[in-house]
């Protein structure tokens, strides 16, 4: 019981080292360079305990079932031997963990208004809705097929940076025919997609496939999920761009 | 009680931003390799964990930080603060008079990457792959470093009006020197950071602070200039982080180097 408090404790407390720079910066800026008082007090220090203890709770989630969670499916995948199915299961769990996110889904909503106010599209609520999940699904198709292509390197041994920087070439080509309206949605959408729970699981996947396949370097080959997957939707939003203007 | 249906609320979002993800996994895990789930009852309470702890997170970043975070950003880019020293506003605006601006972007891009928890998960990771030699600390401050660089001169960029791609084109320049001459092992790293960063805690108060600038500084748009400051978050890590790895092995060479002259002696 002692051990299990001063655990709680202990976890609690790193969250707290982990939010108090953010503290200082804003009560510093607040109190001393703007000179206000902090508005609401009471909600705010609500608010930053409840910041504390789910910083905490999440870091705990994350080492019981998030990790093992992605390693004992790259485990599996290894022993069962068959690429198919990985591939499968890669591409599913970047499609699906997209599709349903919901900043996704504001950011979709949010680039269909700004394509009808620019007359792109008919300002109507079916044209608008029909833009909008045809992006979500380009979005989720892209992180798909990053996630695909990030296990196949894996398995290939390939270097992740012929990719990246490849793919950061195609990105600067197509910044430059693609429409002006759809640029801004399209670099965003990058970073929409790797969520708090994504970001993890795919991580804790790709070690694990590294570490699984003999001649793999977990350090080398296993991480790079992440920056193939904010890479993807930026080239495939900008092409929806261009195919749908 | 508003607080509680919202966090209530907050929760059933979060459930079911999860629950695909879950499906998918335990689908494939039971139809696909037909496996029994070990530890289940300790993956059913992490996953309660993350999801409870999520949940929190985010209330209680809509209910004290975003708020203040966002009356601040506007606030320090109001002409008001900014010329408050001066007898009038002036009629054509010089970079150095927003100083304080690049100085919060700097600090509040520093503070928030350090509590983004998508980069602990990472950094947590790389520690036990690298045994330890890439340490969790030293990743986060590299990235915070790399963010708070970007944001700060991204803060500049709007205040200048200089072309948005110059910056991007030159940065993506030096990741590729980098990565021609970085340590091997850290490179995928490096460039997963870049992703890591643009999150939950970071995204809506540089978003904040963009939009501020933006709207205040005359001549710039809304639209353009506000994702510009996330292109340059995910940026500017990549660098840090490389040069935190290429710094441990020039600072390590140059150790063996001593103590084999020593040797030598």
């Amino acid at each position: 019981m002692a051990r299990l408090f001063s655990n709680i404790l202990k976890t609690l407390m790193d969250s707290v080292r982990d939010l108090l720079p953010i503290i200082i910066v804003i009560g510093f800026f607040q109190l001393i360079i703007l000179r206000q008082p902090i508005p609401n007090l009471n909600s705010i220090l609500i608010g930053t305990l409840l910041v504390v203890v789910g910083l905490a709770l999440f870091i705990k989630g994350l080492q019981m079932a998030l990790f093992p969670i992605g390693e004992n499916i790259a485990y599996a995948f290894a022993r069962k031997g068959s690429v198919v199915w990985l591939l499968i299961f890669a591409f599913a769990l970047g499609f699906g963990t997209t599709i349903a996110e919901p900043a996704l889904i504001a950011v979709s909503a949010e680039a269909a208004k700004v394509a009808a106010s620019a007359q792109l599209i008919p300002d109507i609520a079916s044209e608008r809705n029909s833009y909008a999940l045809g992006l979500r699904i380009t979005v989720a198709f892209s992180v798909g097929l990053a996630i695909l292509i990030g296990v196949i390197r894996i398995i290939k041994g390939w270097p992740l940076q012929y990719l990246i920087i490849g793919g950061y070439i195609c990105v600067v080509i197509m910044t430059v025919f693609a429409p002006k309206e759809i640029i801004g949605i399209a670099y965003d959408s990058g970073g929409v997609t790797t969520s708090t729970v994504t970001v993890p699981l795919v991580t804790a996947l790709g070690v694990g496939l590294a570490s699984s396949i003999r001649g793999r370097n977990p350090m080398i080959d296993g991480f790079g999920l992440i920056a193939l997957a904010s890479l993807t939707p930026m080239i495939f939003v900008m092409a929806y761009g261009m195919v749908v203007h | 009680m508003a607080l509680l249906s919202h966090l209530l609320n907050t929760l059933l979002q979060t459930l079911l931003d999860l629950i695909p993800i879950i499906a998918i996994i335990f689908g494939f895990q039971i139809i696909v390799l037909r496996q029994k789930i070990a530890n289940l009852k300790n993956i059913l309470l992490g996953l309660l964990y993350v999801l409870i702890g999520l949940g929190f997170f985010l209330v209680g970043l809509e209910k004290a930080l975003f708020p203040l975070g966002k009356i601040m950003a506007t606030q320090l880019t109001d002409p008001a603060f900014i010329y408050s020293g001066f007898e009038s506003i002036p009629l054509t605006l010089h970079w150095a008079d927003y100083v304080w601006v690049y100085l919060f972007a700097a600090a509040i891009g520093f503070s928030t990457t350090i509590a983004e928890p998508s980069l602990i998960a990472v950094a947590i990771k790389a520690n036990s792959v690298s045994a330890g030699a890439i340490g969790v600390w030293g990743l986060r401050i590299a990235v915070a470093i790399g963010v708070a660089a970007g944001i700060s001169l991204g803060t500049f960029r709007i205040v200048t009006g200089t072309p948005l791609h110059y910056y991007i084109i030159v940065g993506y320049i030096i990741v590729i020197i980098q990565t021609m001459r970085a340590p091997k092992m850290i490179i995928p790293l490096a460039y997963d950071s870049g992703g890591v960063t643009t999150s939950t805690v970071t995204v809506p108060l540089v978003a904040a602070l963009g939009l501020g600038l933006a709207s205040t500084v005359p001549g710039r748009s809304v639209i353009i200039d506000g994702f510009g400051l996330i292109a340059f978050a995910s940026l500017f890590p990549m660098i840090t982080v490389m040069g935190y790895a290429q710094l441990s092995e020039w600072r390590s060479k140059r150790s063996m180097e001593k103590l084999e002259k020593q040797e030598n002696n």
